[in-house]
């Protein structure tokens, strides 16, 4: 039995400790707000923080975050108004939306390691996480904004 | 006021049309049209609008009924149905704010509810072709009208004034003479019981008068959700005892399974079942491919199940494609004279007689729309009844197929769209719903089919492949005087029709023959090419090789000429003018030629707003350059520059973009903006990464790390959007695809400024390098 904590809560695991996070998420525990992208931690779909350190869910097994603390999108904050969500909203970033938790929780570590990130900074830190529609100046400005105070 | 007054009479469209074995689908999009077939034109009068669109040829046409379309509940919200699909243009939004506009609904008492599959109830459903709003801006408009027209009657009952008194104010009806006001929720049941009145009664709201069409302060209705995780995909859906489910297809296009071996997979943790997936014979329209289901208590299990799966396989009548033999097939069909679609003048005696011959053979290669979400769906049959949740872009065509499919009556199929995690035309064929179908009346048991990245890639509808070789004959002053352009490349036709080997006329009428150029001797050729995979409909589909080559000659007759690029351009665009080619079928993306005209004073315009507000012949530093093309596309006119920077190890970047576009009328220039921000980093992924290649039939890619698409670290620094301000009554145009073709030539273009070399073969991928 794993036990994982994740958004606060206490989660138990008794299948294959091989099983991506990712999939954990989305079909064991229902929490359908982190995605699948490309399975290969390519596109940044699937980010999520784990222990303030942002993680591709679709390399992590479950086992390898056994009694850590997992924060995906739902629980970044209890009303969504984290100041990156904040300034996501601002912005207007999202087209087709599907990428965007992924970005916003790189964008959250991101802050978290840097406060003050430079736009190459943002734009390098962003650079793992694919997003097709191509929102990626908006995602930039929101960043920064979020940087800077909503 | 259902403009669909006989269902019945629709069923017989199919039979009307020439081609055989084509599904109603591929019609929509102009194949084996004959013409003359007009739904909905005699109910939406000429009265009532100011200009026509083709709308009404759509399949099951247009509906203007408020009582399909708005609600009011006691509450005063107003709830409004969205009936397009919503993957990223903003659609959902912005044709009910055209209903609330009209209606003079506010907006923060506005629901939207996602329209199912139903297109007798609804009207066409199809998301695509860039139509959304420029087929529905004036029937939202008249539900909005209608639905304000009932409450307002209701009111002046209730008051028993005459209806002229009363007037529809920001979700109350006020009657001014006395003072007296009622919010449009006490007044919803009265109105419900009014008649809905005649479209050519309606009296439209002044735009001067307009609070949210053209103003871009309305957020996206799912923004909130899409920021909190909320937001609810094809890929998100959940039933009670839900089945996963992955698919093992056959790696080459129209092959077979031979036989499999499940054991291995059996005994991964989670895996329940392996099962065999019907298939069907190529071409295979948009039915299933086939293969092996490996199904799991989740997607982790499937995925490692499929990974266990022994399978052999027959590969196929297409076993023998290759990439690298079969461009050189379209190069040599482009060298050779080709089937004559438009012809003006004689080219040929001009290019023998011509000072100078300029030849440019360019070459686009596959591409795969790898949208963020892949295929995905979800169905629940249960005896002769099937539901399905689904991202699709064709709603009504999922409905029918999936009822052919499982062989029972499509009133008995519910779909229910969800939003699309990314569609680009992808997700205009249904094929995951429907594997998704059989699987689930199989196991008796709601499943779920996900598409992996790889399938994706493997397995899709992608981009044709072509060369477009254009010949360009200059008399001595430097005019161009001849025009020959061949366009060689498979088409989308061949997926529905055994030895299909030309162009269809929706494909031709993309840059090909609608070619707007002032030039006395023009051939525009389509020499044979046959398919051996799945083309499908991509972004902007055949106007990305188009205005690749058409748009680079502009440039090499600039360079060959040494003339200023955006002077060559506007020389060969010539005098305003409306453009009539000598076409049999000008197609015209499905409008009416009054309406929609390819008209140069437009097309000018477009390149003169870009030139100035995007300071074109700005001084740039060294191993820099500036770029610049403009392309007609979905009765749109885009025109962008590029300026692009070139190290000395032949690395790209792109410091800034600025591009204009003439839509005609608009609704949301906010979105408008995004579309064409994004538009520019799409074509900036195909001109500098994108292509898919075949070796034995099957796709040498897999996922991002080999089919890269352009990231943030190398995304255009500043992309400006400039938008023409329309003249009254000007026409909606497109917008979700026009801004990607003049990219990568404006691109290309800016590369030659900054190098001196010039690129005819995408991607540009190594060829900067050294």
């Amino acid at each position: 039995m794993i036990k994982v904590k994740i958004n606060g809560q206490e989660q138990n695991w008794d299948g294959d400790p091989d099983l991506p996070l990712l999939w954990f998420l989305r079909d064991e525990a229902g929490l359908t707000g982190t995605k699948y992208g490309c399975g290969q931690a390519l596109c940044g779909a699937c980010t999520v923080i784990v222990d303030k350190q942002a993680v591709r869910a679709c390399i992590t097994s479950v086992n390898d975050v056994a009694g850590r603390e997992v924060t995906t999108i739902e629980g970044l904050h209890p009303t969504g108004d984290h100041p990156v969500q904040k300034a996501w909203r601002q912005v207007n970033v999202p087209q087709c939306g599907f990428c965007q938790a992924g970005q916003i929780m790189q964008a959250a570590a991101l802050l978290m390691d840097n406060p003050k990130p430079s736009h190459d900074q943002i734009r390098e830190g962003m650079a793992g996480n694919i997003c097709r529609c191509g929102c990626y100046q908006r995602i930039e400005n929101a960043v920064h904004l979020a940087s800077t105070g909503v | 006021m259902n403009f669909i007054d006989n269902p019945g009479k629709l069923r017989g469209f199919e039979k009307n049309i020439k081609v055989e074995k084509v599904s109603r689908r591929s019609i929509l999009k102009g194949l084996g049209i004959t013409g003359g077939f007009v739904l909905a034109a005699p109910v939406m009068s000429r009265q009532a609008l100011a200009y026509e669109t083709g709308a009404g040829k759509m399949p099951h046409g247009v509906v203007v009924d408020p009582r399909v379309f708005v609600s009011v509940g006691s509450d005063g919200i107003v709830t409004i149905v969205g009936h397009r699909s919503e993957m990223g243009t903003g659609v959902r939004t912005s044709l009910p704010l055209i209903v609330a506009e009209e209606m003079e609904a506010d907006w923060s008492r506005v629901k939207v509810q996602q329209a199912h599959g139903d297109e007798v109830k609804f009207g066409n459903q199809d998301t695509d072709g860039s139509r959304s709003t420029r087929h529905y801006l004036i029937p939202m408009r008249q539900i909005g009208a209608s639905a304000r027209t009932m409450l307002e009657q209701a009111a002046a009952k209730r008051w028993g004034v005459p209806a002229t008194e009363v007037k529809a104010v920001n979700h109350e009806v006020v009657h001014s003479a006395s003072g007296r006001k009622r919010g449009f929720g006490e007044l919803a049941a009265d109105a419900a019981k009014e008649s809905v009145p005649s479209i050519e009664g309606l009296k439209l709201k002044d735009p001067k008068d307009f609070r949210y069409l053209g103003k871009g302060q309305v957020g996206i209705v799912d923004l909130h959700d899409i920021t909190t995780g909320k937001a609810r995909y094809g890929a998100d859906v959940r039933l009670p005892g839900m089945k996963y489910a992955v698919i093992a297809r056959p790696p080459v296009t129209g092959g077979k399974l031979v036989s499999f071996d499940p054991d291995a997979a059996l005994k991964v943790p989670g895996v329940e079942k392996v099962l065999k997936v019907q298939g069907w014979p190529w071409p295979s329209k948009f039915q299933p491919l086939g293969g092996v289901a490996v199904i799991a208590r989740n997607t982790g299990a499937a995925i490692k199940g499929r990974d266990a799966l022994k399978l052999v396989w027959d590969d196929g009548p297409n076993g023998k494609y290759d990439s690298v033999a079969y461009r050189k097939e379209l190069e040599e069909a482009s060298r050779k004279p080709g089937l004559v679609l438009r012809k003006e003048g004689d080219a040929d005696a001009a290019l023998k007689g011509a000072d100078k011959v300029i030849v440019g053979e360019y070459y686009v290669p596959h591409l795969a729309h790898v949208s963020m979400e892949p295929p995905v769906a979800v169905a629940d049959v249960k005896g002769d009844k099937a539901e399905i949740w689904a991202p699709v872009q064709s709603p009504g065509g999922t409905r029918e197929d999936v009822a052919k499919t499982l062989g029972i009556p499509e009133g008995n199929v519910t779909v229910n769209v969800t939003l699309l995690g990314g569609g680009f035309g992808r997700k205009s064929k249904c094929d995951f719903a429907l594997e998704a179908a059989l699987l689930s009346k199989e196991l008796s048991a709601p499943v779920k089919v996900q598409w992996t990245r790889e399938d994706d890639i493997h397995n899709g509808f992608l981009h044709t492949v072509s060369v477009e070789r254009i010949e360009a004959g200059l008399d001595k002053s430097g005019k161009v005087v001849a025009w020959r352009h061949r366009s060689v490349a498979p088409s989308i036709a061949s997926t529905f029709a055994a030895g299909t080997v030309h162009q269809a006329p929706f494909e031709i009428g993309m840059g090909l023959v609608d070619m707007p150029f002032e030039i006395a001797n023009i051939s525009c050729e389509n020499p044979e090419a046959a398919a051996f995979t799945r083309i499908g409909w991509f972004r902007s589909v055949s106007n990305i090789p188009r205005a690749f080559a058409v748009q680079s000659m502009v440039g090499e007759i600039a360079q060959a000429t040494g003339r200023d690029q955006k002077e060559t351009l506007l020389a060969l665009i010539g005098s305003p003018r409306i453009v009539k080619p000598e076409v049999k079928d000008l197609w015209n993306y499905g409008e009416p030629q009054d309406s929609y005209p390819i008209d140069t004073a437009r097309l000018r315009k477009v390149v003169e707003l870009v030139a100035e507000k995007g300071e074109w012949g700005r001084k740039v530093p060294k191993g820099r350059g500036l770029g610049i093309a403009v392309h007609r596309s979905f009765v749109s006119y885009i025109a962008t520059i590029v300026e692009v920077a070139i190290d000395d190890k032949g690395k790209l970047t792109v410091p800034r973009v600025d591009t204009a576009i003439d839509c005609g009328t608009y609704v949301n220039p906010e979105r408008i903006a995004s579309q064409i921000e994004g538009a520019a980093i799409m074509g900036l992924s195909l001109a500098k990464y994108g292509e898919i290649t075949f070796k034995d039939g099957k796709v040498q890619q897999k996922n991002f790390d080999d089919f890269q698409v352009v990231r943030m670290d190398d995304s255009p620094v500043v992309t400006n959007v400039y938008i023409v301000p329309p003249g009254p009554d000007t026409p909606p145009s497109g917008v979700g695809e026009p801004g990607v073709p003049p990219f990568a030539p404006a691109l290309i273009n800016a590369i030659f400024a900054a190098t001196g070399k010039r690129i005819r073969s995408l991607p540009i991928g190594k060829q900067l390098e050294a």
